[in-house]
C-alpha cells in the first residue's frame, strides 16, 4: 500500500486510545490505524486463538439501505429492499431470515469482484425494508455510490462509518460480551441485532475476519470510548493491531480484498461458490453470470488455493512454480503464520495443480523454495453456529 | 567502540554486525533470518543477510567491507532472538574487516542516538 501524507490521513473516532495504548499508527485505507501495540503482532495473534482480542475497524463501511416507501407489510418491504441490492451482488437477499447476515460479493459485468460484503436483515418487524450493508474501507467510497446509485427513486443509503466498528474476538469473546450486552451473547453464528446499552444502542453481529467466535459492534461517537473502555476493562480483553488482524485471517483462509479477491477474479475462481445463492444460479441474474456459471461448469483458469512454505515467507507477488521450474500463479497473500509457527500463502493456480497435496515452489528473492498445496482455513474455524443458552 | 549505519545496522570493533535495538522495536517481531555463507566476501553496503517480520521483509547490509568468519546459527531455530537480545545472543554475522579506516565514516553512539531520536 502507497504511504500517504499524514495530513491527508483520516483518524477514527478511538485515535487518542490507540496512541495511548502505544499502538504504533500507520496508513491504511487512508485512515490512521494501529498495526500493533508494544506486546507485538505474535502476542496478539495468539491472545486472539486463546482468550478475546479487541479490534477497530472504525475504517470500514457500515450503512443501512432503507426504504424511501414501506407499505408496513414486512415481507412485501424486505423483498422490495432486497431486490435494490439483488442485481449487483451474487447472495440471496430476499431469502434472509430476520437477523441473518450473509457473504456476499459485488460484482463488475465480467464476473469480476468490485467488493466483498455483508448484507443483513433487521430482525425486528419494525424494521422490514431496511438492511444493514458493511463493506471493505478500501472500496467503501465507490461501493456506496454504486449502491445508492441503484437505490434511486427507491431507497436510501445511510453511511454509518462516522461512529466506531469493533471486532471482539476469540473463544472467550462471548462470556465478555455476556457481561456487557447479555442479549447479544444469545446471537447464533451470522446473525445480528440492536441492543440497548447505557443510553444508546448498539448493532450488534456475531461475526468476524479471524477464524474465532466474536463479534462486530457499530457504535456511535458519543459512545465509542466509553464502550472501548468497558470491554479492555475485562482482563479477557486486550487491543489487537491490523497486523494480527491480517495474520488471523490468512491463518482463517478468508480473502482480503484488493489482494485475493479483485476486478479480475471471479468468486469462483476465488473458491467463493458458497457466494452464489443456488436461486440466483437458477436465475442466472447477477452481473458476470455467463463467465460465472460457466466457471461453476468447470472452464476455470487458475483457482485459489492455500500453501505451505518451507524456509522464508513467499509475499504476495511471489511467483509459484511447479515441481519442474515453470512459472504457474502467484501469491496473493503470504506471511507467517504465528499459531503454526511456519510460512503460508494464499495464491492462484491452474486447476490441474491445485490439488492438496501437490508439489509446488515459490520464488523468494530469485530462489525456489519448496511449496505445498494445503486446504484451507489452515486453522480450523471455531465459529459458533448455535446461540448457547 | 561499536558504531552504526544509517540503516541501523551496528559494527562491533571485533566485527560483529547486528541490528539495533531501535530497529528490532520498529520491524516488530521476526520470524526468520537469511545469514550469509561464512567465507562470503562482502563490499561495504552488499546486501548481506535478509529479516523478516510478520509484515515484511527487510535487507540487512554489510556496514564495512569484509569476509565473512561467522554466522549465528541460533537464529534459524529462534529468529526471535534479535528481539528480545538484539546487541549480544541476536548478532547476525561477523566479519573480518578488510579495512578498518571504513569504521571512521560510521556513526558512533551519540551521532546514532540523534538519528533516532
Amino acid at each position: 500500500m502507497a504511504d500517504q501524507a499524514a495530513e491527508d490521513l483520516k483518524n477514527v473516532v478511538l485515535n487518542d486510545k490507540h496512541v495511548a495504548l502505544g499502538g504504533r499508527m500507520v496508513p491504511f485505507s487512508g485512515y490512521s490505524l494501529p498495526v500493533q501495540y508494544p506486546t507485538g503482532i505474535i502476542a496478539e495473534h495468539k491472545w486472539t486463538r486463546e482468550h478475546a482480542g479487541l479490534f477497530d475497524v472504525s475504517h470500514m463501511g457500515p450503512s443501512f439501505l432503507v426504504l424511501d416507501a414501506r407499505s408496513g407489510d414486512g415481507e412485501a418491504d424486505h423483498t422490495a429492499v432486497a431486490d435494490i441490492v439483488e442485481p449487483l451482488i451474487s447472495g440471496d437477499i430476499r431469502g434472509l431470515k430476520p437477523g441473518q447476515i450473509r457473504y456476499t460479493l459485488l460484482l463488475n459485468d465480467e464476473g469480476g469482484t468490485h467488493d466483498d460484503l455483508m448484507i443483513a436483515r433487521p430482525p425486528g418487524e419494525g424494521w422490514g425494508g431496511a438492511l444493514y450493508i458493511v463493506v471493505n474501507a478500501g472500496t467503501k467510497e465507490a461501493d456506496f455510490q454504486r449502491i445508492a446509485a441503484a437505490a434511486l427513486g427507491k431507497g436510501t443509503l445511510n453511511r454509518s462509518d462516522h461512529g466506531a466498528l469493533l471486532a471482539l474476538q476469540g473463544p472467550e469473546a462471548a462470556a465478555v460480551l455476556d457481561a456487557v450486552v447479555p442479549a447479544a451473547a444469545e446471537l447464533g453464528f451470522m446473525q445480528y441485532g440492536s441492543f440497548d446499552w447505557r443510553d444508546t444502542k448498539l448493532v450488534i453481529s456475531r461475526s468476524g475476519y479471524t477464524g474465532e467466535d466474536g463479534f462486530e459492534i457499530l457504535v456511535d461517537p458519543e459512545h465509542a470510548a466509553a464502550l472501548w473502555d468497558t470491554l479492555l476493562a475485562d482482563a479477557r480483553v486486550k487491543p489487537i493491531g491490523l497486523g494480527a488482524r491480517d495474520s488471523l485471517r490468512l491463518e482463517a483462509g478468508l480473502p482480503l480484498y484488493g489482494h485475493d479477491l479483485d476486478e479480475t477474479i471471479s468468486p469462483v475462481e476465488a473458491g467463493l461458490n458458497f457466494a452464489i445463492s443456488k436461486r440466483r444460479r437458477e436465475a442466472a441474474d447477477f452481473p458476470g453470470a455467463q463467465r460465472i456459471l460457466a466457471e461453476l461448469g468447470g472452464a476455470l483458469k487458475r483457482v485459489r488455493v492455500g500453501l505451505f512454505v518451507e524456509g522464508a515467507p513467499a509475499r504476495e507477488g511471489a511467483a509459484i512454480l511447479d515441481e519442474h521450474g515453470a512459472e504457474i500463479g502467484t501469491v496473493t497473500s503470504g506471511g507467517f503464520a504465528p499459531s503454526l509457527n511456519r510460512a503460508i500463502a494464499i495464491g492462484f493456480v491452474p486447476p490441474d495443480h491445485a490439488a492438496p497435496g501437490t508439489r509446488l515452489q515459490v520464488l523468494v528473492r530469485g530462489r525456489a523454495q519448496p511449496a505445498e498445496v494445503v486446504t484451507t482455513p489452515f486453522v480450523p474455524h471455531r465459529y459458533v453456529r448455535k446461540a448457547s443458552k | 567502540m561499536t558504531k552504526f549505519t544509517k540503516d541501523h545496522e551496528y559494527v562491533t570493533v571485533d566485527g560483529t554486525v547486528g541490528i539495533t535495538p531501535y530497529a528490532q522495536e520498529q520491524l516488530g517481531d521476526i520470524v526468520f533470518v537469511e545469514l550469509p555463507k561464512v567465507g562470503q566476501k562482502l563490499k561495504q553496503g552488499d546486501e548481506a543477510a535478509v529479516v523478516e517480520s510478520v509484515k515484511a521483509a527487510s535487507e540487512i547490509y554489510a556496514p564495512v567491507s569484509g569476509t565473512v568468519t561467522a554466522v549465528n546459527d541460533a537464529l534459524s531455530g529462534d529468529p526471535g532472538l534479535i528481539n528480545s537480545s538484539p546487541e549480544v545472543d541476536g548478532w547476525i554475522f561477523k566479519l573480518a574487516l578488510d579495512d578498518a579506516s571504513e569504521l571512521d565514516g560510521l556513526m558512533d553512539a551519540d551521532a546514532y542516538a540523534k538519528l533516532t531520536a
